[in-house]
């Protein structure tokens, strides 16, 4: 009965997904893709944050490398969209396995600030190496050429675009879902809850880590190499350490217990933003002032508030 | 003659100038039960915390059937079959009882690695959980979240825990600690009916010296991290100094606990 009632609410939610360039105004079609990217950069975050319990501070070398990935491999390699994707995630899989070894070996605030500096560094590199990056202008000028598959779509059209995007997030998101539901996503709840008693269950707790720090940087990259074809620019913001900031927001905005939090925090963060910046400049201030009463008086975020009043109106 | 399942050898353990243990030796036969007594501050859970790869020995080796696992890390000493309980509760709060059993039984059947199964769908598993919960008559609490049981059941689920490894020694420390007098008699039975099945070895430290005496086959006695005496339960009852140190008949001297 519960299930059905999420699963006919989910179907709702998608078939609505599937629709929006039918029924929204070119501004909405970049809008919800936006949503999808950053909702899957957030639900990348979440696997390390709110399963494994690491606070990281420097998700955005993932994202940013993702992007440039693409970037470097459409302007030098012009090789199929779906294939210079899977590049994205292998160079942010990497960076997140060299950036991880050193890492997880730390716990809490130490492993948060070491996140910190390396994400510092990464942004430093784009920054600053200018015959590769382009420096502060980032790269642009590329084109899209074939998706891959065989399957002819002008990605240069925002509508089809969209769908190729809310395509690759639906499929990704599938993925890390049962990531999250499998043994070794269990393991990593516990991990969260109770290392030491996992080390004692005789496992290597740092290798658990780091399989989840590498998965969750793929996965961030995958969503950066999404994000540079719709800025139609890789550029050094999207590696800055504010940009790691975002992830964290939408996931305790949304709800960090939940798979589909921080979906629903990039959601309500983007259109937020959109909204409120129509009439005001001070956006941030809006914006601290409901992350502050959400940390205050709704710690599970907007989906586990919301799913707690339901169960308590059905009891 | 059977080869031991631990060989302890001049186990030392110093935090600067003190020594928390000194020179500790025990040889543990397959099987059977042994409880380490002596007053807070004699270095048992020091001593635990060596053979469990919790904390590096200063001096000494400890050796489980034949291989030299001294200074190995804590998951490594836990695959060799070392499997530990905690004075304090050590459990994953968030997830029901079951769940609990089955993180540790995951990991020990290597469906850890696994990352596209569904862990709810495991029946293998759950099946396994729910027969050590069962045989810590706590099966009835599975659906519950760990961390709303009572004090003595999330003991027990430790226990479960601590069994889900399929040890080969099994190191409890003070397992009735802080349980009311029928929860301690409960899991003293329970302790005692795992012991007498023959499916377990058992280092045991404890207080409370009725669950001693019922449990034990053999009984170290430490003070001050130095092994006092060892022996059986009835030897270590009519030892004088182990009596005049630990069971009552105090001295001056013992009361102090200054290690």
């Amino acid at each position: 009965m519960k299930t059905r009632i999420l699963l006919a609410i989910l179907a709702v939610v998608i078939a609505g997904l599937i629709a929006v360039p039918w029924v929204a105004s070119y501004f909405y079609i970049f809008i919800f893709t936006e949503i999808l990217i950053l909702g899957l950069f957030a639900a990348s975050f979440n696997l390390v944050f709110g399963y494994t319990g690491m606070l990281s501070f420097g998700h955005a070398a993932f994202f940013g490398v993702g992007s440039y990935a693409m970037a470097l491999v459409l302007i030098h390699l012009e090789w199929p969209f779906l294939i210079s994707l899977l590049a994205s995630m292998g160079a942010a899989a990497l960076l997140a396995l060299i950036i991880g070894f050193f890492c997880v070996r730390l716990n809490e605030v130490y492993f948060a600030m070491l996140t910190l500096a390396f994400g510092m560094m990464v942004f430093a590199i784009a920054y600053q190496w200018r015959s590769v990056t382009n420096g502060s202008d980032g790269l642009a000028g590329f084109s899209l050429g074939s998706f891959g598959l065989g399957l002819d779509l002008t990605l240069g059209n925002p509508a089809v675009y969209y769908h190729v995007v809310l395509a690759i997030v639906g499929v990704a998101s599938v993925i890390l879902y049962v990531i999250c539901r499998s043994s070794f996503g269990m393991i990593l709840r516990a991990i969260r809850q109770n290392p030491e008693r996992v080390s004692f269950a005789g496992l290597n707790v740092r290798t658990y880590r780091l399989v989840a720090f590498v998965i969750a940087g793929a996965f961030a990259g995958l969503a950066g190499g999404l994000i540079a074809p719709f800025l139609r620019v890789a550029s050094p913001e999207l590696l800055h350490w504010s940009m790691s900031a975002e992830p964290i927001l939408m996931a305790i905005l949304g709800g960090t217990g939940y798979f589909l939090g921080p979906f629903i925090g990039a959601a309500v963060f983007v259109l937020l933003e959109t909204w409120i910046t129509s009439f005001t400049e001070s956006w941030m201030l809006v914006l601290g002032v409901i992350l502050a009463l959400m940390v205050i008086f709704f710690r599970k975020g907007l989906l586990g508030t919301v799913v707690d009043w339901w169960m308590e109106v059905r009891k | 003659m059977t080869n031991p399942v631990l060989t302890i050898s001049n186990l030392t353990k110093r935090f600067g100038g003190n020594t928390a243990v000194s020179g500790i030796n025990l040889d543990v036969m397959p099987k059977e039960t042994i409880a380490i007594i002596g007053p807070n501050g004699a270095g048992k859970t020091t001593f635990y915390n060596m053979v469990s790869g919790r904390m590096q020995p200063s001096e000494g080796s400890v050796v489980l059937d034949g291989k030299d696992i001294t200074g190995l890390p804590p998951h490594k000493i836990s695959r060799l079959g070392v499997s530990r309980s905690f004075q304090i509760n050590n459990i994953f709060p968030e997830m029901t009882v079951q769940e609990n059993v089955e993180v540790v039984l995951s990991a020990y059947h290597g469906h850890s690695r696994k990352l596209f199964n569904i862990a709810s769908r495991n029946t293998g598993i759950q099946q396994e959980a729910i027969e050590l919960l069962k045989r810590l008559g706590i099966d009835n609490l599975k659906a519950q979240r760990a961390e709303v049981i009572s004090y003595g059941d999330k003991r027990l689920l430790e226990i479960a825990m601590v069994l889900a490894t399929r040890p080969k020694l099994v190191l409890l420390d003070e397992p009735t600690a802080g349980m009311t007098p029928d929860e301690t008699r409960r899991t003293t039975k329970l302790v005692k009916s795992l012991a007498d099945s023959g499916d377990y070895t058992f280092l045991v430290t404890e207080h409370d010296m009725d669950v001693v005496f019922g449990l034990a086959d053999r009984i170290l006695v430490m003070h001050r991290g130095e092994k006092l005496f060892a022996g059986t339960p009835e030897e270590v009852k009519n030892h004088p100094e182990v009596r005049r140190a630990y069971l009552g008949e105090e001295d001056d001297e013992t009361e102090e606990s200054n290690v």
